[in-house]
């Protein structure tokens, strides 16, 4: 990792990193989130940085949370930063649209890190609507370096307005690598003073209806701001232009030729007269975006209200696709309007039948025992698998197929209690440890509350895994100067009155299956805690006992139950036998539970 | 001058820092240069790509299909399953390793062989270049270098615009003290083995 402190010089940056010294450039003195790619990078920096920096960080509950802390920082006079995934806005709605009511009093970004393509992702949602739904300023970044400069202008119109900007990125941003120049540090300000006023921090109908008001006045003058803004520019000449933002503006600069670009950087509120006399002198106007038609049903609509009548083409002309992320070659569909580069003819992928390759547990993953007991233990039942968001929703393969219905964070459990109450299946639902503190709690109490009968397994590999191992309120905190105690889930699901609360070890696959039969078996809300740390993050910590697993042939049948329950991609059957990889394997011993004659010896 | 390097492998085997390398020998070269990563679910042992850009009045991080100057194959049947990434005239580096699949290690699928990937591939594009990289690598000192020897073996391709001694000074500010003689070894290796 670059050293993002270095006072000047250049470095080749990745679009998190480049965002973080932006901050830094800034002198934001205060972060939150909630883990979530593609966004995840920069709190796993501010973890290591921010109090080099001089600047406050926490990985909160939940990204309401992490909105709500924010919030607070920057109505004390403190410029404050909210990262997340595109999802995880939907979680910080909530205090997000009556924010923008209140303003803040220092500059407040919101970074929305988008997921065209969903590569990492449940949906592939265009969070830029969020700006028009709220009312709130909104900038676009189309490179990192561009991400670094762009932090410093958002804090400062943040600020002149008095409102939260949605700071809105996407994959190939956030996950792009470029050259950024570092520039000079404003000084951070890191502590603030609240200083009351209740007509504009308390939203009762009353002061909500005036400051409504004052919110439309403040989109009025962004709207002037926007289009007085060096962020939105125009460049080349042509007979056509082309109305671009974020990533797609790299596309269109280096392989579309002979065009007029009206690159913008300020998307909302767009410059409405900026963008009525660009489109009046051209041709023809294509308006190149991923995901929806934000700009073009806004330039369309520009162009209705002006009398304009120059062709738009775009998503609405099927020139252009609506699902899934660019890259140059959907440039082709407007190469009969626009020169568009030649692209030589690719290679066939030969006609060979390849394996598939798809993302998949690591070797000696706690959730293949957790997985491989519950198939065991539910047997013919008719059962349906709620899962979540986490590396445990890779379940959703075979052999385990344990993934029936995935919708959000905290959504599986929930969902249980629903199909409990309108089916006589048997509800079950798997939750990661950072999952169940981020949105598991309240459809715990729910089962409870209204007599769901639901097996809940709560897969506690004390770490937010999938995201890249950030702490969470399971693991405790030690970072930043501030040290906290794990908050103890077993206490806290007993304390709120689950009757059946066991912990397992789901490396011991036989026990934790006895343990999930008397889950099924019990009737009421029941909660199974899979306690084993991620492999994984205990190699990153250099706190692995690496084991190692060894099959004797001379007892092994090839009956291949090790692999079929558990498929350890430590595990081969090769030339008639089988035998751990011993690069992979990490002696966890799960295999040697399975087997049925006592084949496979763990020695540590 | 533009160019681009696919480089196309397993979660693991240090694609991220072969791109790292050779992006930070493009920025020494002083080239525009432009790159693009996969991190997050598809690492846990699934196919990865990084593209690396770099020249003059490179901005985009992304490269159409067919376009690439060079694909940096880290494993055969990730290389055969992106060929469409390339054209006849791209340069295939071709490492020869494989990394099974957790389908084929459970029985569950095949992996086809070595030879026939190798005929089809070189079938479809005249300048493939295969590389035993892991047999090296332990040649070198560690299996781990591989990615050493892949970087070496790229510096030694006809035509590649950034000389050896820059490729090797970018590994070596990428990789821990410790790691530096193993690496530059390795380097050197890959190096020779195709040049």
């Amino acid at each position: 990792m670059a050293d993002l402190l270095n006072e000047g010089g250049r470095s080749l940056l990745l679009g998190n990193e480049a965002i973080v010294r932006g901050l830094i450039e800034a002198g934001a003195g205060f972060a939150s989130t909630y883990p979530g790619t593609p966004s995840s990078e920069i709190g796993n920096i501010l973890e290591k940085i921010s109090s080099d920096a001089g600047m406050y960080f926490e990985f909160s509950t939940n990204e309401k949370v992490a909105m709500e802390v924010s919030a607070a920082a920057a109505s004390s006079g403190v410029r404050s930063f909210v990262f997340m995934k595109h999802v995880g806005l939907n979680v910080a709605a909530d205090p997000m649209m009556t924010l923008a009511y209140s303003g803040v009093r220092a500059g407040m970004l919101i970074l929305s890190a988008d997921d065209p393509s969903a590569h990492s992702s449940q949906n592939e949602q265009d969070n830029r609507y969020y700006s028009t739904l709220a009312l709130l300023p909104m900038m676009e970044p189309s490179t990192p370096a561009e991400a670094k400069d762009m932090v410093a202008e958002a804090y400062r119109v943040s600020e002149e307005l008095g409102l939260p900007l949605l700071f809105r990125t996407t994959t190939r941003m956030n996950h792009a690598r470029g050259v950024v120049r570092f520039g000079p540090r404003r000084a951070v300000k890191a502590k603030g003073h609240f200083d009351k006023d209740v007509a504009k921090f308390v939203n009762v109908p009353a002061f909500a209806k005036l400051n409504r008001k004052i919110l439309l006045e403040k989109y009025a003058k962004a709207q002037e701001m926007s289009e007085a803004s060096d962020l939105n520019f125009e460049e080349g000449a042509g007979e056509v232009g082309i109305i671009v933002s974020g990533v797609s503006y790299a596309y269109v600069k280096e392989f579309v030729s002979g065009a007029s670009i009206l690159k913008l950087g300020f998307t909302n509120p767009l410059p409405e007269r900026r963008i009525a006399e660009f489109v009046r002198s051209k041709k023809a106007v294509i308006v190149v975006e991923e995901l929806e038609p934000f700009l073009e049903d806004q330039v369309l609509r520009i162009c209705g209200q002006n009398g304009i009548s120059v062709p738009v083409y775009g998503k609405r002309t099927g020139h252009l696709p609506r699902a899934w992320e660019y890259s140059p070659d959907v440039l082709k569909g407007i190469s009969g309007i626009v020169k568009v580069a030649e692209f030589p003819e690719p290679m066939k992928v030969p006609d060979v039948v390849l394996p598939s390759r798809p993302p998949t547990l690591c070797a000696g993953c706690p959730h293949r025992g957790m997985y491989a007991a519950a198939k065991k233990a539910v047997g013919k039942t008719d059962v349906v698998y709620c899962s979540d968001i986490g590396c445990y929703t890779l379940g959703v393969q075979p052999p385990f197929s344990t993934a029936d219905f995935i919708i959000c964070m905290g959504g599986g459990a929930g969902a249980a209690g629903g199909f409990d109450a309108v089916t006589d299946q048997r509800a079950i639902a798997f939750m990661g440890d950072s999952t169940f503190f981020h949105a598991g709690v309240p459809p715990l109490v729910n089962a409870l509350f209204n007599g769901h009968r639901i097996v809940m397994v709560i897969l506690d590999n004390r770490t937010t895994a999938m995201t890249g191992h950030q702490p969470n309120p399971g693991t405790g905190r030690d970072f930043g100067g501030v040290s906290t105690d794990a908050i103890d889930i077993e206490a806290l699901v007993k304390g709120i009155g689950v009757g059946f609360v066991e912990s397992v070890n789901p490396y011991d696959v036989k026990k934790a299956t006895q343990v999930f039969k008397d889950a099924l078996a019990y009737d009421g809300v029941a909660v199974i805690i899979s306690k084993c740390p991620c492999p994984l993050e205990l190699k990153k910590s250099k706190k692995l006992v690496v084991g190692e697993c060894k099959v004797d042939s001379t007892v092994c049948n090839l009956c291949g139950t090790c692999l079929k329950t558990i498929a350890c991609p430590a595990l081969f059957k090769k030339d008639g036998r089988i035998s751990p990889d011993p690069v992979q394997c990490i002696g966890c011993g799960m295999c040697a539970s399975v087997c049925p004659r006592g084949a496979i010896e763990v020695r540590r | 001058m533009k160019y681009t390097v696919q480089i196309v492998g397993v979660g693991g085997q240090g694609v991220l820092l072969a791109s790292m390398v050779l992006g930070n020998a493009a920025m020494d070269m002083g080239f525009d240069v432009a790159m693009s990563e996969v991190h997050g679910m598809a690492q846990r042992g699934g196919s990865v790509l990084s593209t690396v850009r770099f020249g003059d009045g490179v901005v985009s991080p992304l490269e159409a299909a067919g376009s690439a100057d060079m694909i940096m194959g880290f494993e055969p049947v990730e290389t055969c399953r992106n060929l469409s990434l390339g054209n006849r005239d791209t340069v295939v580096l071709m490492n020869m390793d494989p990394v099974l699949p957790s389908m084929v290690a459970a029985g569950f699928e095949e992996y086809p062989s070595l030879d026939l990937l190798k005929e089809r591939v070189s079938s479809e594009n005249p300048n493939t270049i295969t590389i035993d990289a892991t047999d090296i690598a332990v040649k070198a000192g560690k299996a781990v270098a591989a990615n050493a020897v892949m970087i070496g073996a790229v510096g030694a391709v006809k035509g590649f615009p950034i000389p050896k001694d820059v490729l090797l000074k970018a590994l070596m500010s990428q990789v821990p003290e410790k790691f530096r003689e193993l690496n530059a070894k390795a380097f050197e290796m890959g190096y020779s083995a195709i040049a």
